[in-house]
């Protein structure tokens, strides 16, 4: 990362500059992922000042709020004490709280990037980025677009810059107004060393010179340079590379200089009275850094202190295992941390599980009539099998409001004049009373409830592609035998037991893909909970089961589900597979969720402030159905915010804590685990799937201008791939302010129940794994199974950690309670 | 009868000026007043409507209240009420009854809650005030307001720099309209010595009489009429304002830009038909305008890849038909057409974040391999100099920029001499002598007389020039404005 380099080595620079863009999927794949992955090699707090100081990224809360915070009472002053101490030392206590509260700082952080380009502003007169970016998003737009416009591209499957060379060379009209630009375009001289002399003209500028003018839009730069490593991301395919972007981006910056100046300007080296600091150049540390970095510490151990103490406080139960009525499988999803919690409630002697939401089956998914195939697993998997839907009922409704027709002369004439009177009657009607449309993003239209999957493969023959269609007999096995162990749940079975995928609904939502589940690509993941039923239900696989040792009684049936967590709605699959007895069982159980979907709708309903949380639960559950299909309604739900706990264990460690809705669950025995072996697979996507969405919530909130996307209420769809305000704007990938507005910024907190030594093992088994907890960018807690002791994870090995807090407050009425604040809650302890 | 109508700019303006008072906290209490004051207005509306359908659907006319008057020139506000009113206010009031509802939860949360209903009260006390007025005095005054608040929504996210800079273009190009009917009513004032009333346009004899000797004059006025309507609606060469102006919440460019103000244009044609009636090279003209506007802005619209860009360049294509519908003389099919217009861009702005959902699903199911999508079997060069010239929106926005903003700029520079206080006392001093000179007007040497009007005069056009020049501060540009319009007032007065 050396810029004082002699040679420019394009390459070297492209590589790196594509690994600190943002890397956004299009909008319908949203994946959250770590904001700031190109600093992940950095302890956490070096990465956030070097973004800081390099791209002038605010990485923290300010110190004003941080003090607000601890004036608000949810900073702790304890615990600062407590941190100040182990980390500079008794003596200096005194000193440093005095830094913390009092002491006034300089906050005009002086950020390195564009300071180069910035030169043309100084010497010309010339505002560069306001001449060429509207043009260059604009076509740039034109040639990704994946369905807005009625006329695409003419050429395409060229290239980008072969592309509009062939336009350039057949056509009347041009982009430049420069000959000398139209020419060193059609003849081919256009390599960017080339451009970049004729531009900056010093060698040693290029590689600062480039990262200036990516920056200045990293939006558009990240989703290009993302297209380019990721074809398939798109299902119009379109061939880009960063490397023509930015060619195409140096002509559009000649064209303007020419056309401004003809042949009076120079390139910038002439003219540069001194030369900006190298971007990479070391990074000092500040006497504010520190403060921030010890206040953001105490912000995080004030809650962590909480909820470790809940831990070893948490009633323990000891009680005798009685006979489970059911048992339900949910998604580790921080939303489905409260409906387990009610669902409990309602059925004392049911039993539910955390783990991954496309229940440990891989595969892609062909919906009928698609064209397409889905991914239905975590992002990093390529999976090597296919599910097709076949045999559905009913038929997809169309709109003809996205009508393109509406958009040409002479049918919009006729359009506008009639169905422009019957979209004033549908404003009305989904303002007074909205309903469910064709345009509804609904987790229930990913799979139709009645249809049937080609789940088993008979023939190894099968396939399409590179693809396997269905699952063989012992393929299914292994599957099934890996989930049930990995969450401990290998005796005891009740008649039923439901695998509950998890999708959302909404409408007018651009982020949609971001609702769904994670672990299934940003899908709902009712296709997978089936087709996992159907494995646990073959008798086949029972058998060879049971030669295993794993015994599941034939009494036990395994059924699919999905709850839809923006709506509250549960939908069960295969229901007439059951026997008599269970289908009895099933009507019960099904009312026992009916009345935790009420009641967890009214929990979430307390930071809808619009929606009146003190009716009854029914009440308040239609109102929060309403706002999942309301046109004006930006926030449908409010997904993972507030998201901050990674809990690895069994359900008894926290059952009876109130956690807010704030933890991923991921059920684990460590008895049946004793080396750890789970455990390594378990760990493996936490970083990347909880860690990645707890920082991306962090890095959105701390700068929604520059890391989230800002407010979504002006955004404006381009090509159906990103979202940017206004028509000339940059894209603008991270979370809108509607999403992360009620988040506390913190890091993640994974408490793992096993023995620190078996917990240090299964980090140490893959470099990546480790990184996440070595380099902090999130916070490892072992718990011992047995005395509840607590060892935190630092600098490599576990220490001891004794909770500041001795006691929680019992909740009262977990109804008033959530009727009482639309604030986040302490950790409280409640009994049944 | 008459009376009522008043009633209809008051409830407005009520709901404006409490919705000021509410202290910005108040969600609950802004959102009602908002909606409140529009519902109850929209309803009593409507059933003013029915009674007035009843009676016969009569044209009315309300000389309220007076402003200025001397012996031979009054200046007062003044209101109509016929069919293009009831057409053009009850598509205002419906649609922005619904959005105020629909912004109440929409905004929720949203830093600016208070100034976006401030703003929407206010954009809907301009839009009544021009729909009702009844000369070109108050029409200006409403015609103003939308100006104003157009300019505070299009730069509510006053913090980002894109915003502000595209408030203040579609503000300037606002300004060309403005100019526009400054000049009009400035040549109207010569051409009838009064403060005509659109009701009197109505009578051909009038009208016919006075053109007859004045044609040069007419047929100026028709096209500084031309020219403040093609501003205001964006047709050819305005047009690369609009797409521009889609800055603001969605709920706000829906009902401004998707349909309401970018409508005014059309009422302002409609509302001075009979005037221009008889000019037919006028007539051709605004047909010409309306057919350019209308193929190039279809043709932008399809290569648009932008939901709002797409959605705006296809309204002010139609709005290009509108125009021709209004030259040829078919007003009904236009008011049809303006409302379904109007109706239909909003609902697809509206909406317009779920075209990725939607549209991505149909690609998942419906994707076919590519064919050329041109219609016309046009000769590759011709296609591509097309798509070409249609992506950089026919340079319009370049157009706009050479030969509006440079020598604006140029003129600008040009009065550097006269700074914003400078021309404030320079006004004042004026406005004080002239009142002056008007109370012992006898007194006036006769040459002084005669030249008093066009001396006044001349410093309003400076005025305006200033204004225009004016890039820093809008209301040191709408200041101007004003103080423009009261000179031509004084001016007009010493006829
Ligand atoms: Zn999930």
């Amino acid at each position: 990362m050396k810029n004082n380099q002699s040679n420019f080595n394009e390459h070297e620079v492209l590589h790196e500059l594509k690994h600190f863009l943002p890397a956004q999927a299009p909008l319908k794949d949203f994946i959250h992922h770590n904001t700031l992955h190109s600093f992940q090699n950095l302890k956490f707090y070096d990465a956030l000042h070097q973004a800081a100081k390099i791209f002038g990224f605010k990485t923290t809360l300010s110190l004003n709020d941080y003090r607000n915070l601890h004036k608000k009472g949810r900073i702790d002053t304890e615990v600062l004490e407590r941190i100040i101490e182990a980390k500079k030392g008794k003596a200096e206590l005194e000193l440093w709280k005095n830094k913390l509260f009092k002491k006034q700082f300089d906050y005009q952080i002086d950020s390195r990037i564009g300071k180069l380009k910035a030169n043309w502003k100084n010497n010309y007169k010339i505002d560069m980025d306001a001449l060429v970016h509207p043009l260059l998003f604009r076509i740039v737009c034109s040639y990704l677009d994946q369905g807005i416009a009625i006329w695409n591209f003419p050429i395409e499957h060229k290239g980008f810059l072969s592309s509009i060379r062939e336009l350039e060379r057949m056509s009347y009209s041009s982009i430049f107004n420069s000959k000398r630009v139209k020419d060193l375009l059609l003849d081919n001289n256009c390599s960017i060393e080339h451009l970049l002399e004729i531009l900056v003209g010093d060698e040693t500028l290029y590689a600062q010179y480039l990262y200036d003018q990516q920056f200045a839009h990293q939006g558009w730069s990240g989703m290009v340079s993302f297209i380019e490593d990721n074809p398939n991301a798109l299902l119009d395919t379109k061939k880009i590379t960063l490397h023509d972007f930015i060619v195409f981006e140096l002509l559009l910056e000649i064209n303007a200089l020419d056309s401004q100046y003809g042949n009076n300007w120079k390139p910038l080296k002439d003219n540069l009275k001194e030369r900006p600091t190298p971007l990479f150049a070391p990074v000092e540390n500040t006497e504010l850094n520190e403060v921030i970095m010890l206040w953001q510490d105490v912000y995080e151990w004030t809650y962590y202190d909480q909820v470790l103490a809940g831990v070893q406080l948490g009633y323990d139960n000891k009680a005798p295992k009685k006979a489970k009525s059911f048992q339900a499988l949910f998604c580790i999803d921080d939303r489905e941390c409260s409906i387990r919690r009610y669902v409990e409630q309602n059925d004392i002697n049911c039993e539910t599980f955390g783990t991954p939401g496309f229940f440990g089956v891989e595969f892609f998914y062909q919906p009928k009539n698609g064209k397409f195939h889905t991914k239905l697993c975590p992002a990093p998997v390529t999976p090597k099998y296919l599910i097709k839907e076949i045999n559905t009922r009913g038929n997809k409704e169309k709109d003809v409001h996205y009508s393109k027709k509406s958009h040409s002369l002479f049918q919009g004439w006729i359009i506008s004049q009639t169905l422009g009177f019957s979209s004033a009657f549908k404003l009305a009607v989904n303002i007074f009373k909205p309903t469910m449309s064709p345009a509804t993003t609904s987790s229930f239209k990913h799979m139709d409830k009645f249809s049937q999957l080609t789940i088993e493969n008979k023939n190894i023959n099968q396939r399409e592609g590179d693809l396997q269609i269905g699952f063989t007999v012992d393929e299914m096995v292994v599957r099934v035998q890996n989930l049930l162990n990995s969450i401990g749940l290998i005796e005891n079975f009740a008649p039923l037991v439901y695998l509950v995928g998890h999708g959302a609904s909404s409408i007018n939502n651009t982020h949609y893909a971001g609702y769904d589940c994670g672990a299934c690509s940003g899908r709902p993941g009712s296709v997978n909970a089936r087709v996992m039923s159907f494995m646990a239900n073959h008798k086949k696989v029972r058998e060879i089961l049971a030669n295993k040792g794993l015994v599941i009684p034939d009494t036990t049936q395994f059924v699919g589900a999905l709850h839809d967590t923006t709506r509250d709605e549960m939908e069960f699959y295969d229901e007439d597979l059951l026997n008599e007895t269970n289908k009895m069982l099933h009507e019960q159980n099904k009312k026992t969720f009916e009345k935790s979907l009420d009641e967890n709708a009214k929990e979430r309903s307390r930071r809808f402030i619009l929606t009146n949380t003190k009716d009854s639960a029914k009440k308040v559950h239609e109102a929060v159905k309403l706002r999942s299909v309301s046109l004006f309604e930006p926030r449908p739900e409010l997904n993972h915010a507030t998201n901050a706990l990674c809990i690895i264990g069994q359900r008894d460690l926290t059952k009876y804590l109130f956690l807010d809705r704030r933890s991923f669950l991921n059920s684990y025995d460590y008895k049946i685990d004793l080396d750890g072996t789970f455990l390594t697979n378990i760990l493996k996507p936490i970083g990347p799937v909880c860690g990645g969405i707890n920082l991306e919530y962090y890095f959105s909130r701390v700068d929604n201008q520059k890391l989230g996307a800002g407010t979504k209420l002006p955004h404006n769809v381009m090509g159906l791939i990103g979202v940017a305000n206004g028509i000339d704007g940059d894209l603008r990938p991270g979370l809108p302010s509607q999403m992360i507005e009620v988040h506390d910024p913190i890091r993640m907190l994974v408490i793992v129940e096993h023995y620190p030594e078996i917990v240090l093992k299964a980090i140490s088994q893959a470099p990546e794994t480790y990184e996440w907890y070595n380099n902090e960018w999130m916070h490892l807690v072992s718990v011992n199974p047995v005395t509840r002791k607590l060892q935190v994870f630092e600098n490599g090995q576990f220490v001891p950690y004794n909770p500041l807090i001795t006691k929680l407050e019992l909740a009262p009425n977990l109804n008033h309670l959530v009727e009482s604040t639309e604030e986040n809650f302490p950790v409280f302890l409640f009994n049944n | 009868m008459e009376k009522i109508i008043q009633l209809f700019i008051l409830i407005p303006l009520l709901g404006f000026i409490i919705s000021l008072i509410i202290p910005s906290q108040n969600e609950k209490l802004i959102s009602l007043t908002a909606f409140t004051s529009v519902g109850i207005n929209f309803i009593g509306f409507v059933i003013f409507v029915i009674y007035w359908l009843f009676n016969g659907f009569p044209v009315l006319n309300l000389k309220e209240i007076l402003i200025y008057k001397t012996t031979n020139y009054e200046f007062l506000l003044d209101f109509y009420f016929d069919k293009i009113t009831v057409v053009y206010l009850f598509v205002g009031s419906f649609l922005t009854f619904l959005v105020t509802i629909y912004s109440r939860y929409y905004l929720h949360r949203e830093h600016g809650y208070k100034r976006f209903f401030n703003t929407i009260l206010f954009f809907y006390v301009g839009y009544s005030i021009t729909v009702l007025s009844g000369n070109f005095e108050t029409l200006f005054l409403g015609w103003e307001i939308l100006g104003i608040s157009s300019f505070l929504l299009i730069s509510f996210y006053r913090e980002r720099y894109l915003p502000v800079k595209n408030a203040i273009k579609v503000f300037s190009i606002y300004r060309i309209g403005d100019v526009g009917i400054l000049l009009a009513m400035w040549m109207s004032h010569h051409l009838w010595h009064e403060n005509i009333t659109f009701l009197k346009l109505n009578n051909y004899e009038l009208v016919h009489e006075h053109l007859q000797n004045h044609s040069w004059i007419g047929v100026f006025i028709s096209l500084m009429i031309l020219i403040s309507a093609a501003a205001k609606s964006a047709q050819f060469p305005f047009s690369s304002w609009l797409p521009r102006a889609m800055e603001g919440p969605t709920p706000s460019s829906a009902i401004f830009y998707g349909s309401l103000s970018v409508h005014i244009g059309v009422f302002l044609l409609l509302r001075t038909f009979p005037f221009w009636e008889y000019q037919y090279s006028v007539r051709v003209i605004i047909g010409l305008l309306g057919l350019i506007t209308a193929i190039m802005g279809s043709l932008t619209a399809r290569v648009q890849s932008s939901v709002k860009s797409q959605v705006a360049y296809a309204s002010l294509a139609q709005i290009g038909l509108i125009f021709i519908e209004v030259a040829a003389g078919f007003e009904t099919l236009a008011l049809i057409h303006f409302a379904g217009n109007a109706f239909l861009r909003t609902y697809q702005l509206l909406v317009s974040p779920s075209v990725v959902s939607y549209l991505i699903r149909e690609q998942f199911y419906n994707l076919t391999p590519r064919v050329h999508s041109s219609k016309f079997a046009l000769p590759k060069r011709l296609q591509y100099t097309i798509y070409m010239l249609s992506l950089k929106e026919w340079n319009l926005d370049w157009f706009v920029y050479q030969f509006i903003w440079m020598p604006i700029k140029l003129v600008g520079r040009k009065m550097k001499f006269l700074n914003f206080k400078a021309a404030l006392v320079l006004f004042i001093i004026i406005l004080i002598g002239a009142i002056a000179a008007l109370q012992n007007e006898s007194a006036i040497p006769d040459q002084v007389h005669r030249f008093l009007p066009e001396l006044i005069g001349l410093f309003g056009l400076l005025l305006v020039a200033k204004s225009f020049a004016e890039r820093q501060s809008v209301m040191v540009s709408w200041t101007l404005v004003l103080m423009n319009n009261i000179m031509i007032a004084l001016a007009i007065s010493f006829n």
